[in-house]
């Protein structure tokens, strides 16, 4: 009987080191690649680096400008399509609760947020690149616009559901308009989260590579119009990472050292945001 | 009295405008799920059924068979959902049980979204300059040819991608197992680890499947990392070393090149396979986790 009680504790003891140890095994590959990321990244990070334009192979310098510059613009593009749609779904579903539409809005939100980026590819080829006869920020933008949809729909809704009837009431008592209640009383109170969540859905598509492939297509010049290919930072890393040239890889490393940074402050941001300004009623 | 008139009509536009950004989701998935199908008629006409055991992919030739890439993807998929399991499971429970709140809590939980917020690029050039050298020696040493690339490679990959995934679902169904039935196996001198094996996972079993499949669905869809490491060969796969191709890495690299319709088509219906399996996926995913949640 004695003995029975010790093998149990032991195994007691042997289960917790078990789940302690696996999980902090699992973050090692997080200290491994920022490990890398910063030995390789940092050598080749200078201001020339960050503000100057490409260079062919073999010559020295040579910069990521464009793809910093067409990433933003990028995100400028999706933000601007999938903002106004999301956000307003969003105020619907939370509104219309028990609706069969919501119903089915609210299912087919969570599909769309599993379905693979590289099929929003094949799509925004489709509607945009085949018709316009040419690669262009644009459909880069659509693609990822589709992947910023769901989560700012999410968002938007969970934020609103925060928010206490009472507020929406005092409102509508006063004899103010349902549609400026909802736009000057309860959007405003919900800001937070609803930007919360557009800040992640750009953090989701700003490193988001396989839609751009054959969208955005990649440009090794400046590029503005968002009617032509552009680069982005994502897209760079890949191509870079191919090629056969060691300087190339080099510069595969510190781009994604900037990539990463620039994915780390946007989820950072989002955090910050729902830390000073959370929705508390 | 005009001024009211203005107000109504406003009122009247501002919920229609919610209602129709409803119905665009719906317009947006049925046309997507209508282009894809489109789109892939040619192929569908062409080779039928056997457009999914066909053994060839040659474009030269205009013949195309997926099976390659089908067998790719269930392989790196499956085994990425087998190595994350041990780690998921722990993270699961030491977040779930043992350590809820506190500062070793929140430690580990902002380890493991910022393990979530790497781009999946970046995993890709990793693995490619990192983990391919390491995987060459080992197979070298196991009297492999050294590809350093390959099914293993992207499924080691892909496993640490998925891994914040399933553990945050895994947390959470964990934190709903009521605490009156734990304390009921505390009161009969039950350990720790005797209530969270027999009490605590059974009890969140089906919650854990849900999370199981729903990061299945992420697996397969998982594009760019995979592509960098998996080594691009469009023919089946001998053992778990060799270089091979997913649905999604094909359509990644032969997509831009895709000359002639029928080629195109082809890759337009591997989407369109790809589509419908993560659909499927995520439904009976978020299906069994509502279930569970409802209880």
């Amino acid at each position: 009987m004695e003995r029975k009680i010790y093998i149990r504790i032991l195994k007691d003891r042997l289960f917790k080191i078990f789940i302690i140890l696996f999980s902090f095994l699992s973050t090692l590959p997080l200290f491994f690649i920022l490990f890398h990321l910063i030995k390789n990244g940092i050598s080749s990070l200078s201001f020339e680096f960050l503000f100057n334009l490409p260079k062919p192979v073999g010559e020295k310098g040579g910069g990521i400008a464009n793809a910093i510059v067409g990433t933003f613009i990028l995100i400028l593009v999706s933000s601007f399509l999938s903002i106004p749609i999301g956000v307003s779904a969003g105020i619907y579903l939370s509104e219309n609760k028990n609706k069969k539409l919501s119903n089915v809005v609210s299912m087919l939100v969570d599909i769309l947020q599993g379905v693979p980026s590289i099929v929003l590819g094949i799509i925004a080829y489709l509607w945009v690149v085949r018709p316009m006869g040419r690669f262009s920020a644009l459909s880069g933008g659509v693609a990822l616009a589709i992947m910023m949809l769901p989560v700012i729909i999410k968002s938007t809704e969970e934020t609103i559901n925060l928010i206490p009837e009472s507020l929406k009431e005092a409102s509508l008592s006063l004899g103010v308009p349902y549609y400026k209640t909802f736009l000057l009383v309860i959007l405003p109170a919900g800001l937070s989260g609803v930007l919360t969540g557009i800040l992640l859905g750009i953090s989701r598509i700003a490193g988001e590579t396989a839609p751009l492939l054959f969208t955005a297509f990649g440009n090794p010049y400046m590029n503005l119009n968002i009617f032509k290919p552009i680069e982005s930072l994502p897209h760079l890393i890949y191509n870079y990472a191919k090629s056969p040239f060691p300087e190339w890889h080099q510069k595969a490393w510190a781009a994604s050292f900037i990539l990463i940074l620039i994915v780390f402050t946007l989820n950072i941001l989002s955090k910050l945001v729902v830390k000073r300004w959370k929705v508390r009623f | 009295m005009h001024g009211l008139k203005r107000e109504l009509t406003l009122e009247i536009v501002f919920k229609k405008v919610l209602s129709l950004s409803a119905i665009f989701i719906i317009v947006l998935i049925l046309s997507i799920f209508l282009t894809l199908i489109f789109n892939s008629l040619p192929s569908l006409k062409a080779f039928g059924l056997k457009f999914f055991y066909g053994k060839t992919w040659d474009p030269v030739f205009n013949k195309f068979g997926a099976l390659p890439f089908l067998v790719g993807t269930i392989l790196t998929s499956f085994l990425a959902l087998i190595i994350s399991l041990p780690f998921s499971f722990s993270i699961s429970i030491f977040l779930g049980e043992y350590f809820r709140e506190g500062r070793i809590s929140s430690f580990l939980k902002s380890l493991i979204e910022l393990l979530a917020g790497i781009p999946s690029i970046i995993y890709g050039f990793w693995g490619l300059f990192v983990l391919a050298p390491l995987m060459r020696i080992v197979q070298m040493k196991l009297g492999f040819t050294p590809y350093g690339v390959g099914i293993l490679t992207a499924s080691i990959i892909l496993s640490i991608m998925i891994i914040p995934y399933s553990a945050s679902i895994g947390r959470e169904v964990i934190e709903l197992v009521p605490s009156e039935i734990k304390e009921a196996a505390y009161s009969l001198g039950a350990t720790k680890s005797e209530v969270i094996r027999k009490i605590i996972l059974p009890y969140a079993s089906s919650g854990i499947i849900s999370g199981i499949i729903l990061s299945l669905g992420r697996a397969l869809g998982e594009t760019m990392a995979v592509t960098m490491v998996i080594g691009n060969s469009n023919v089946l796969p001998k053992n778990i070393f060799s270089p091979s191709n997913t649905m999604a890495s094909v359509i990644a690299n032969e997509f831009a090149e895709a000359t002639g319709d029928l080629y195109l088509s082809a890759l337009v219906e591997i989407g369109l396979f790809l589509f419908l399996v993560t659909f499927v996926v995520n439904l009976v995913g978020r299906y069994i986790i509502k279930r569970y949640t409802a209880v």
